[in-house]
């Protein structure tokens, strides 16, 4: 308790662990950061808070090494910080976790951990692998993964990756320490851990810095808080003095009296979804449930309850051994994504950048490419014009802000609220009866996300069906009509709006260790 | 249970499990065949394929190919050749020149790949053309003939192991310890991977991919000399096609094209055992020489279907499963044994 306090006193002598001087970047003349100042001391978590595109990333990637700034300066320690390559940042103790992990899945925890220092045999090129394991056994005990050290990576759920990750920056003795959204992939109790995790490097005086769009975390964490918006410093100063609707505000430089569209529920169409008894040994078990036109459905579960692989089975991406999934009224089994779409079904799936998107294609080109198969019709060659128009179109309704009019941009230069906008425009230009959305909210601003409800509510009214899945039940309960409960592989409770009540939802989602107690008890 | 964990088994022995059926089968249908110096010499003829197919797999691990290594095996023998035949050179001293040029063929087609960022496929396909055309520029197209102590260690032994295959052996297994034991090792597989992750984590991308063609240059000159010294003379086809043996005998072997997946011990080399197997077990067999190659692609499209069947297979036996079945295993079984005969 008295280490903060000390690295505080520490740091009124010693020069902080990070300054940043007038920082600044500009991509093709535009400006992406401007004039930031920025100082972290010794021992302190630093929130960085910002609407997708406020200059997070490239300020964060300049301190990473990956980009040059083109003014100002940092410091570290006092010292002039010049990275050219991320290995320079490692080496001056700066460790950058990204919200894709860089981790090697063919390799295992131990290699990954160790990947730049693997021990040698004394006098010999190779890997000392007792040692190596050794070492890594301690980077495991201390970020208490209690997991062996040959595992291999792609066996491992995200939250345990994400503290291989951690582990990692620990291995190289990183002293200032960034991570990039660390919990969207993390269940509720895999956030704790990792919270606990860091709290107790700031107390080892190690530095962070913390990057988030969930405000509540940012408020559990911080010590002191940095806004940034439009590649500017807005605000900033200890975390005391912000609460999360002062964070809102100097964030999107308006106040955000809501955090969700008004939904007016009229009319519910006829069922456009119904599934029955469906089951897949290991996977989901026994779910029925139907979806009717013009409502939004949420699913919420935990990490692993089954949610997402859910969707899958229902869009026909995985198989399932039995029960009936009955599309507008249609029971014909579904086999592949081919089919699932020519019967009016759209997915959005929970990982944009593997799934969703062709990084590297234009926007129009990822937007046309569910509809191609149907926009044929009028000879062999495709009508690009059409195309266009189409995408343009979209675009607008989405309000989806693209540098480039004519939206020929690579998707992968789109800050990430417009990456998922052009994935749901992908999906809806068919007009979908069914559309299942899963996460679309993950790693989005508080702006972006208002403008995805905005669209949902909009294609509701419209009368397509909606399963929105997501692990946000602050937002599900803020946008769903109904809400149904996964846990196990099972739905276990479901609620109409009128009997939302976030600590019953949450009883239901956590039941999970007595049942499964419970299971292996009477078995 | 049993039956499961046996068939996962199979799956991940794979290309061990085709090796015994294939030597089983023409072991079956000629006798001869079975021999231990019928096998003796299908490893001497493999020897310098499984070379040139260890070279293949450091660059392949990585994500990459190299066409050229058919060529650079003729290459780097018609200047080993030509230093003996015209300059009087010592063995020794061609052996040190035909790695040398190797190691320079390799370097050429890393500068273009790593320097220059341009893409493998067409990089090695363009050293592939322009290396013969050198080659026979400097022959005139002649073959080179090659002095009798080439041939004499071509022929020769080590207490009774063909050098060949004691050239073979070794570079196994130095390839095998360098790709498990050591860094460049780990980074070669790391960066198959995902060669961005690798460059964040502050891997020397740039150095781990030109050190593998420098690895399969060197490799591919190597397996050029050892050919050589077991023909005698250097013909100006000589290596043409091996890099699609090489290819074949590591994909084979379990190497993925898309890097990251792949081993040298036991994968590519039985890979090009096996390639060399089927050669000779059809000539045991007498069939007609112009049905062989047919034959071939024949197994070695069989062994790349079956390799992708067992990779769908385990990729969906080692999906997590999120929920433990209450009816699985010992209950369904007890159940099942109880609740059958009743009903029958």
């Amino acid at each position: 308790m008295s280490a903060p306090a000390s690295a505080a006193s520490a740091s009124a002598a010693s020069p902080p662990a990070l300054e940043f001087r007038g920082l600044g970047k500009r991509f093709f003349g535009v400006p992406a950061v401007s004039g930031v100042d920025l100082e972290l001391r010794h021992g302190e978590i630093l929130c960085l808070i910002g609407e997708n595109g406020a200059g997070k990333s490239t300020m964060m990637n300049m301190l990473g090494g990956v980009l040059a700034p083109d003014a100002g300066e940092m410091l570290i320690g006092g010292e002039p910080y010049r990275p050219a390559k991320p290995a320079d940042a490692s080496e001056a103790g700066v460790a950058f976790i990204h919200q894709e992990l860089n981790l090697f899945g063919n390799l295992t925890i131990a290699e990954n951990i160790l990947i730049n220092t693997m021990p040698r045999l004394p006098g010999l090129p190779l890997v000392n692998r007792r040692a190596l394991r050794r070492e890594a056994r301690e980077v495991l005990d201390a970020i208490g993964l209690d997991i062996s050290p040959d595992t291999k990576v792609d066996a491992l759920a995200p939250g345990e990756k994400q503290l291989v990750e951690i582990g990692k920056a620990l291995a190289a003795d990183a002293r200032i320490i960034i991570l990039d959204e660390p919990t969207t992939s993390l269940t509720n109790r895999e956030t704790a851990v990792l919270f606990e995790l860091l709290k107790r490097l700031r107390d080892e005086g190690r530095s962070l810095i913390y990057i988030s769009h969930v405000l509540a975390d940012v408020l559990a964490l911080a010590d002191s808080i940095v806004v940034l918006r439009d590649g500017e410093r807005v605000g900033g100063g200890p975390a005391a003095e912000f609460d999360q609707p002062r964070m809102i505000a100097t964030m999107v430089g308006r106040s955000i009296d809501q955090l969700f569209p008004p939904r007016e529920v009229g009319e519910l169409g006829e069922p456009v979804l119904e599934v029955e008894s469906l089951s897949q040994p290991g996977i989901v078990r026994d779910i029925s449930f139907t979806l009717r036109r013009k409502e939004v459905l949420g699913v919420y579960g935990l990490m692993g309850a089954g949610r997402s692989e859910l969707a899958r089975i229902l869009f026909g991406l995985d198989p399932h051994a039995s029960g009936t999934v009955r599309v507008a009224g249609d029971v014909t089994p579904m086999s592949d994504p081919i089919d699932s779409i020519a019967r009016g079904m759209a997915f959005v799936t929970e990982d944009r950048r593997d799934e969703g998107l062709l990084m590297d294609s234009s926007i129009v080109d990822n937007m046309s490419l569910v509809s191609l198969p149907r926009r044929g019709g009028g000879g062999l060659f495709l009508d690009a014009k059409e195309l266009q128009s189409t995408a343009l179109g979209m675009a607008e309704r989405l309000s989806l802000r693209s540098g480039d009019p004519t939206l020929a941009q690579p998707v992968r230069s789109l800050s990430g609220g417009n990456q998922q906008k052009t994935v749901i425009g992908k999906w809806v230009i068919e007009r979908p009866d069914v559309l299942i959305m899963d996460e679309p909210t993950r790693g989005i601003d508080v702006g972006a996300k208002y403008e995805v409800f905005t669209i949902m509510n909009a294609l509701a009214a419209e009368g397509t069906g909606i399963l929105y899945i997501s692990s946000e039940l602050e937002e599900l309960l803020g946008v769903a009509d109904r809400l149904l409960v996964m846990n196990d592989g099972m739905v276990v409770a479901e609620f109409p709006r009128e009997a939302f009540d976030s600590e019953r939802v949450l009883a239901a989602a956590f039941a999970r260790e007595q049942s499964a107690t419970a299971t292996e008890a009477s078995a | 249970m049993n039956g499961r964990s046996l068939w996962v088994l199979a799956l991940r022995n794979a290309p061990l499990l085709l090796f015994a059926i294939i030597f089983l089968t023409f072991g079956t249908l000629s006798e001869r065949f079975l021999e231990l110096q019928s096998f003796e010499n299908i490893v001497k003829q493999a020897s310098f394929i499984g070379i040139v197919a260890i070279g293949m797999t450091f660059v392949m691990l990585t994500g990459g190919i190299d066409l050229s290594v058919g060529t650079n095996m003729y290459l780097s023998a018609v200047v080993a050749g030509l230093l003996m035949q015209e300059l009087d050179a010592s063995p020794w001293i061609a052996f040190v020149a035909c790695i040398a040029v190797g190691l320079a063929f390799g370097a050429v087609n890393a500068f273009m790949i790593v320097r220059l960022r341009m893409v493998p496929f067409i990089v090695t396909l363009g050293t592939l053309v322009a290396g013969r055309g050198l080659a026979l520029l400097i022959t005139e197209s002649r073959g080179v003939i090659l002095p009798s102590e080439m041939l004499r260690f071509g022929s020769g032994d080590l207490f009774g192991v063909p050098n060949p295959i004691l050239v073979f052996v070794v570079v196994a297994i130095v390839a095998q310890v360098v790709l498990v034991r050591t860094r460049l090792g780990r980074h070669v597989y790391a960066v198959g991977f995902d060669d961005k992750s690798a460059r964040k984590a502050g891997i020397g991308v740039d150095r781990t991919l030109a050190t593998a063609y420098l690895v399969c240059g060197a490799c591919a000159a190597l397996g050029g000399f050892v050919s050589v010294s077991q023909l005698g003379i250097v013909n100006p086809g000589f290596g043409e096609f091996t890099e699609l043996y090489a290819i074949a005998a590591a994909v084979l072997g379990g190497a993925s094209l898309f890097g990251g997946v792949g081993t040298v011990l036991p994968g590519t080399v039985l890979g090009a055992i096996l390639i060399q197997m089927v050669q000779s077990g059809l000539v045991f067999l007498r069939v007609d020489i112009y049905v062989q190659p047919l034959v071939q692609a024949a197994i070695i499209f069989l062994a790349v279907l079956l390799d992708s069947v067992r990779n769908s297979t385990l990729r969906n036996l080692d999906r997590r499963k999120i929920r433990v079945e209450p009816t699985a295993a010992r209950s369904t079984a007890s159940t099942r044994s109880r609740a059958d005969p009743p009903t029958r």
